[in-house]
């Protein structure tokens, strides 16, 4: 495309259907504990 | 839900409920905002063109009306791939997510109710929680993880995070927990990822060889500049820890290759050029670090306030702008909460049920009670029920689990719900008494970390 560059990036409807295995890491284990970030977290079954 | 923004010289193009994100030229980014602006998202470029033709000035973007119709192709081919424009389809589901069947997967072991600093900002009153001073019994802790491997159904990866107070003030407890949980793993096919929170000042080789061999992570607490870190983490006479802290943070992080570890800070309102701060820390050659914004109560000279709002955003801005000219030097650091993982990143119903607080993930006291989450130890109104006897209050638990973006009116509409997941719980109920709406400086800041980490995603690939 001429005017519109896109990022490659998960499609969360796909996401639906294999997802919500629940093997994922909680939010806080990680280095916040006072806020809560999940977008910087891996999908343990794309890894 | 389309969130557009112009950050560092970049045009961005968020398509929320897809997660697809554009990087686009001046007259792709009028073109999309005039598109939304005129409801003309369902329409086709043929319909579209005469409203784009009489809304934008072609000559401001040198482009001849056929480069127009062609952008408007462009633009309405990503809407048939799924890209653009999506529509909501999580939220009727919600009700089969809220029913889900939850497991425990992790534990913030507090191990020490008790701590060798003074910090003024701490949460936990000075590693107290507002209560007395106590120690973690190995009899307790063990329990604590004999429960987390029976209530984890068949997941695998159990995390384990030895919290304080100072973890380090009950060190034998903690090497004994790790072997306990070693000792569980092949009988019961689980796998413990332990992570060790400690402000250093006990760290010595022995620990140190023990923390590289067992633990996932290291969360490692410095706040960047010695006159901020001093100003808040006295030791108990007074006096400052920097000096006595920074040279074993240095050793920690170097014996761990500089990975699967954190130096993490606060930052409040005596330091809101908290920029340099990172920069600092990234100076001494720490390449992991996370700083974050204090939450503390309205009144302390200390919290952040509303109108301190514009010169945060813009301190993580200056932060972004010199992460780019450092990559290009060569000297690269990860900065958390600019961390993104756009290909690989959770799906969607983690994104929407956020952090596990109250289900997923809980807080156990040195004498065995669960709370939702650390931050909630010590308020008796979240006490969950204790390792002894499991979870007796399921209605708290029951209303963690009803938590989720849809549940908070602040959230339906913002375009980070995905990223954030809602937010924090505690800070909602610490500022609004209830954990289902938003602490909302805290909710300005995340925003303002999701634009410059989405738009650091696509710079640092360049």
């Amino acid at each position: 495309m001429k005017h519109i560059k896109t990022l490659t990036t998960r499609d969360y409807k796909e996401s639906m259907k294999k997802g919500g295995c629940g093997e994922c890491q909680t939010s806080c284990q990680s280095a916040c504990k006072t806020s809560c970030t999940v977008g910087n977290q891996s999908c343990e079954n794309t890894k | 839900m389309i969130h557009q923004y112009k950050n560092n010289g970049y045009n961005i193009v968020l398509d929320v409920e897809s997660g697809s994100v554009h990087v686009v030229d001046d007259a792709a980014y009028d073109a999309i905002a005039c598109i939304v602006e005129n409801k003309l998202e369902k329409a086709d470029k043929e319909n579209a063109l005469p409203v784009l033709r009489d809304s934008l000035d072609l000559n401001k973007y040198e482009i001849s009306e056929d480069e127009l119709f062609e952008l408007a192709g462009e633009i309405y081919e990503l809407r048939d791939s799924g890209q653009l424009f999506t529509e909501d389809i999580y939220e009727k589901s919600i009700d089969t997510f809220k029913n889900r069947q939850t497991v425990v997967k992790a534990l913030c072991l507090h191990i020490a109710h008790d701590c060798n600093l003074k910090c003024q900002y701490c949460f936990a009153g000075e590693g107290e929680y507002h209560g007395r001073r106590a120690l973690m019994s190995f009899e307790v802790g063990k329990k604590a993880l004999d429960f987390l491997v029976a209530n984890s159904g068949s997941r695998v990866n159990l995390e384990v995070d030895f919290f304080g107070g100072e973890p380090l003030m009950n060190w034998q407890v903690v090497k004994d927990l790790v072997s306990y949980g070693r000792s569980l793993e092949k009988t019961h096919n689980k796998k413990f990822r332990f992570t060790l929170t400690t402000n250093g000042v006990l760290l010595n080789d022995e620990i140190l060889e023990f923390v590289n061999r067992e633990m996932a992570n290291l969360v490692l607490s410095i706040d960047g500049r010695k006159e901020v870190h001093d100003g808040m983490r006295p030791m108990a006479g007074g006096q400052g820890s920097y000096d006595l802290i920074l040279p074993k943070l240095i050793k920690a992080a170097e014996s761990r290759n500089q990975t699967n570890y954190y130096v993490r800070g606060t930052f409040t309102r005596y330091n809101k050029d908290f920029a340099a701060d990172i920069l600092h820390l990234a100076d001494l050659g720490f390449k992991q670090i996370s700083v974050e914004p204090v939450v503390a109560p309205k009144d302390e000279p200390y919290a952040l306030r509303e109108e301190d709002i514009p010169e945060l955003l813009e301190e993580y801005d200056k932060l972004a702008a010199e992460i780019i000219k450092r990559h290009k030097e060569g000297k690269d650091f990860n900065f958390f909460h600019f961390m993104i993982d756009l290909e690989g990143g959770p799906c969607v119903y983690k994104r929407l049920s956020g952090c596990g607080s109250g289900t997923e993930y809980l807080a156990v006291t040195p004498w065995g009670d669960f709370y939702p989450c650390h931050q909630f130890v010590g308020n008796e109104d979240f006490l969950m029920g204790n390792v002894d006897e499991g979870i007796v209050r399921t209605d708290i638990r029951d209303e963690f689990k009803e938590c989720n973006v849809y549940s908070k009116e602040k959230c339906r509409k913002c375009f980070a719900k995905f990223y954030c997941s809602g937010g924090c719980a505690a800070n909602s109920y610490n500022f609004h008494g209830n954990i289902h709406d938003a602490y909302d400086i805290g909710c300005e800041l995340q925003k303002k970390r999701i634009e410059c980490a989405i738009m650091l995603k696509n710079a640092l690939n360049e």
